[in-house]
């Protein structure tokens, strides 16, 4: 069941196209993550859908309801997170989940039990002023905040940008708890790695989406040879690997390359290429593609 | 052997009882990629800054490019660059003010500058833009331009600060080819990052941990000690030690 | 040295390409020159005039000439009783009574007897000062033409009277608390709700407010609330410091005092709402609020220089500035203790103009952030 529906979305500003004819459903419960970098579109569409923007064509539904026409009722059942600390930092963490239940018409017990693991983690610190908090702890205050209502659907904005990779996985650690609460979660982040986490993704640059469906199926459909390669004298390696002539393209991936070959290349091709060239260790091994790398052959496929 | 071009002894940095840096020491040589990694809280932003002579260290001492931290900050800072995510370059600026701005602000002839500011925009492929206002580049331009111009004088040493975050990944790979091309000229770069696929391109890499220094060691001899596959392994299992990790 | 010219620089292009902060920069000085050099001026230009004649005759119509002539003076009225001079001072609108003695040409030749009373409205001391001295060289040029014309001996007394019906001790503080009590106000509740409002939106905390069920006025409400109250506060400290420690009394009714300085508030905190919607940053705001309420208040209020010397289409200007009126209502409250009927019009205006600022501003109040 669609609780998120956007058709043919569009919005510039001045000559800038943010986001170029979007058209994608949510389905109620799921955790859709909306994956790119900076600059992609990401919070441009989030603002139009939790209706603090209007689009400048097309249209879009939140559970039914129309995010021009009908936006107050829409305004009372949407929780949402933007991309900056957006809570009070002069008043005490308490006070500011105090003060969002309360503009939502509801008490902080009422829900309790849905940010109940988040905010136990804070409660020691709940007099401290928010603007002393650290920042894992500013984003768990602001998920609660966004919770304490009981949204149907959550909007979270790189609610993990600039924290390190524990907190990060704890973050979403506990957005997957909330899922048995039947919350719809839609998250957009720059980081491929927490694509594998959500239940369908859609891959997002200059305002499209390249792609759209499970992180497994992505992955499934890559259609490129893809290799990793290792050897000694990795800071050459990588010029000779873009150099050899069947080689499409070439990209570190942390300790290794990752290596896309043209059609009918094979790995012993390549191992005496650079046998040849005198690199020693030479690991090359067939593997299956990342997020990352499907993103970044769609986003070389766009140019 | 390489001279050093960092040196920490026992830096440490107080905020009244807090102890945000307890007393770290280790040396970086010239021309290393040295990754600094650490969770939040962890007192990575405070060392760092002590480093750029940006803070003065309660205990300990910093020879950085041959200077103290704590008696000859002008002297370190006229000798590095810096760079970080959140600002380095004027967004109402043009490409090529920046360049100048800065160039002077370091004390280069108007010669050089001019020189260096043509050779840069034909690396980078940005002649075209040379008269365009920062805030229109789109953000992984912003980001190279950035890096570019904290290394235009030339410094002994390169600090960035979560130079990539938010980056598309090919954008983040073509900055780190930068970085070698750095490295290979012999400035030392000095990075924080949360990309933990970044840590494994450092030549060697510490990891902070409440205050102290827990690991130090190249990604390859790091995850061998640890019996991991990847540094974002060697991560988690030093973090999870954290006491203040949401302090 | 180059490090520092290239800084200077680069402040240079910062100023530039903000085009809405050089407006502000470069526009503000010129009317500042406008407004304080048409606005400022020592002289009295427009003195009011009403007259006690029981003479009538030759002398007292030649003297009446005299100042008709003179572009300082207009002859407003004509009095009929001795006991209108105080109600006439009340309605405001005249600012010197000239009282002739009985018989006084005869007087004036045969026994040196003959009087001329000038009573001018001591409310502001300098001005009244000032219009008696013009008032009194046109006598004296009376006397010499007399003089010179006849070569009798024709004189009479000039008797000038500071009337201070209502500042006996010619204080200045009396002319100033009412201006202070204005300005005080303005500041507090138009500049800081406007800020306040503001700050939300550069906070980032507005985006979040938005998007919730909360309606949007609840937000101004809210926000305009506390800077009321602290305005009540304040202006019942001003009011008792004023009382008893420089011993101003409140002539008038405190009922309507109050009244009219709620009011007030309320068109200030509403001109605060509308600077809010209009700006984007506290900088902005405060900008702002110097330049489009501030100056023009302390300088188009009445309180420092005088509405009347000032050229017509400042006059024009300071009829919408609210300090103006509410400043007059509350001098004519406080210290002439007039009642309702004579400060009915500035009730009216100041409510007329706190509707059209509230809606206005309503209407520019976004309910989404573009």
């Amino acid at each position: 069941m669609e609780i998120v529906s956007v058709r043919n979305l569009k919005k510039s500003y001045g000559k800038v196209q943010a986001i170029r004819n979007l058209s994608f459903d949510v389905n109620e419960g799921e955790i859709y993550g909306i994956i790119g970098p900076d600059g992609a579109g990401k919070t441009t569409l989030f603002r139009i859908l939790t209706t603090l923007l209007l689009a400048n064509e097309g249209a879009a539904t939140i559970d039914g309801l129309d995010v021009v026409k009908n936006y107050k009722q829409i305004r009372k059942q949407i929780g949402y997170m933007p991309g900056r600390f957006s809570l009070y930092p002069d008043l005490s963490v308490e006070e500011n989940l105090t003060f969002f239940a309360t503009i939502f018409n509801t008490t902080i017990q009422e829900n309790y039990h849905l940010v109940e693991d988040i905010y136990k983690q804070i409660e020691p610190f709940k007099t401290r002023k928010a603007g002393k908090l650290s920042g894992g702890m500013k984003q768990k205050l602001a998920l609660s905040c966004a919770l304490i209502h009981a949204p149907k659907v959550l909007f979270l904005d790189e609610p993990t940008t600039g924290v390190d990779p524990v907190s990060r996985k704890e973050f979403w650690e506990m957005l997957k708890n909330l899922k048995k609460h039947g919350i719809t979660i839609l998250v957009s982040t720059p980081y491929m790695d927490e694509a594998i986490l959500c239940d369908r993704i859609a891959l997002v640059q200059d305002g499209e989406f390249m792609q759209v469906d499970t992180p497994q199926n992505i992955i499934d459909s890559y259609s490129e040879t893809i290799w990793s390669v290792k050897s000694d004298r990795m800071h050459r390696l990588l010029q000779d690997l873009r150099d050899c002539p069947w080689v499409k393209t070439t990209f570190s991936f942390g300790e290794t390359y990752h290596v896309t070959a043209k059609e009918k290349a094979t790995v012993s091709q390549l191992e005496t290429f650079l046998t040849e060239k005198g690199y020693r260790d030479i690991i090359i091994k067939a593997i299956h593609a990342t997020i990352e790398d499907c993103f970044m052959s769609l986003t070389q496929k766009k140019e | 052997m390489n001279k050093d071009v960092i040196v920490a002894e026992g830096l440490t940095k107080r905020f009244g009882d807090f102890v945000a840096v307890d007393h770290i020491s280790f040396q970086v040589e010239e021309g290393e990629i040295f990754g600094f990694l650490g969770a939040n809280g962890a007192g990575k932003t405070t060392a760092m800054r002590m480093l750029c002579g940006l803070s003065h260290p309660s205990e300990g001492r910093g020879i950085v490019a041959g200077y103290d931290v704590y008696g000859q900050s002008e002297q370190v800072k006229k000798n590095i660059g810096y760079m970080s995510q959140k600002f380095s370059l004027y967004d109402d600026l043009k490409v090529w003010e920046n360049l100048s701005l800065f160039g002077g602000i370091y004390g280069m002839p108007d010669k050089k500058i001019r020189e260096k500011t043509n050779l840069l925009l034909g690396e980078l492929g940005f002649q075209d833009e040379r008269n365009t206002l920062v805030k229109s580049l789109p953000l992984g331009w912003k980001q190279k331009l950035a890096f570019s111009l904290s290394i235009f004088h030339d410094p002994k040493i390169v600090f960035l600060d979560e130079p990539t975050g938010g980056v598309d990944p090919v954008t983040r790979r073509q900055f780190w080819e930068l970085i070698y091309q750095a490295a290979d000229r012999g400035i030392t770069v000095f990075v924080t990052t949360h990309y933990m696929d970044e840590a494994e391109y450092c030549d060697r890499v510490s990891i902070m941990v409440d205050g102290k220094i827990e690991a130090l060691d190249s990604p390859f001899l790091l995850k061998k000690s640890f019996g991991v596959e990847t540094m974002y392994d060697v991560f988690l299992q030093l973090a999870r030690k954290a006491k203040r990790s949401d302090n | 040295m180059k490090q520092f010219l290239s800084f200077v620089r680069k402040e240079f292009y910062h100023i530039f390409r903000d085009k809405r902060t050089m407006l502000i920069l470069l526009v503000m000085p010129v009317i500042m020159i406008v407004l304080f050099g048409f606005a400022i001026t020592t002289e009295v230009k427009d003195t009011q005039v009403a007259i006690f004649d029981p003479s009538k005759d030759i002398a007292t119509q030649h003297i009446r000439d005299m100042f008709q002539a003179n572009k300082y003076f207009t002859i407003a009225e004509e009095l009929s009783d001795i006991n209108q001079i105080n109600d006439v001072f009340k309605k405001g609108k005249i600012n010197m009574v000239i009282v002739f003695s009985e018989n006084f040409a005869d007087n004036m030749i045969h026994t040196g007897d003959a009087t001329v009373q000038l009573l001018a409205d001591g409310i502001e001391p300098n001005q009244a000062s000032m219009r008696v001295g013009y008032a009194q060289n046109i006598l004296s040029a009376y006397l010499r033409n007399l003089s010179q014309a006849d070569g009798a001996k024709a004189s009479f007394q000039v008797i000038p009277e500071l009337k201070m019906l209502y500042n006996p001790q010619q204080k200045s503080e009396f002319n100033f608390v009412p201006g202070v009590i204005g300005m005080m106000l303005l500041l507090i509740c138009a500049m800081m709700s406007s800020i306040a409002i503001v700050r939300e939106k550069e906070m980032g905390t507005m985006e979040v407010l938005l998007a919730s069920p909360l309606p949007p006025a609840y937000i101004i409400l809210a926000k305009a609330i506390p800077y009321f109250a602290i305005s009540c506060v304040n202006l019942a400290t001003i009011l008792l410091l004023s009382a008893f420690m420089l011993h101003i009394p409140i002539a008038g009714s405190l009922f309507w005092l109050i009244a009219i300085s709620m009011m007030y508030i309320i068109a200030a905190l509403s001109l605060g709402l509308l600077i809010s919607t209009i700006v984007d940053s506290q900088l902005a705001a405060m900008l702002m609020s110097s330049l489009v309420l501030m100056i023009p208040t302390i300088l188009l209020s009445g309180t420092v220089f005088p509405i009347e010397s000032m050229p017509g289409f400042l006059q024009d200007l300071s009829a919408i500035v609210p300090a103006r009126w509410f400043t007059e209502a509350v001098r004519k409250l406080m210290i002439q203790g007039v009642d309702f009927r004579y400060v009915a019009k500035e009730f009216i205006i100041i409510g007329i103009m706190i509707v059209v600022f509230v809606s206005v501003a309503l209407k520019k109040f976004k309910i989404r952030l573009e």
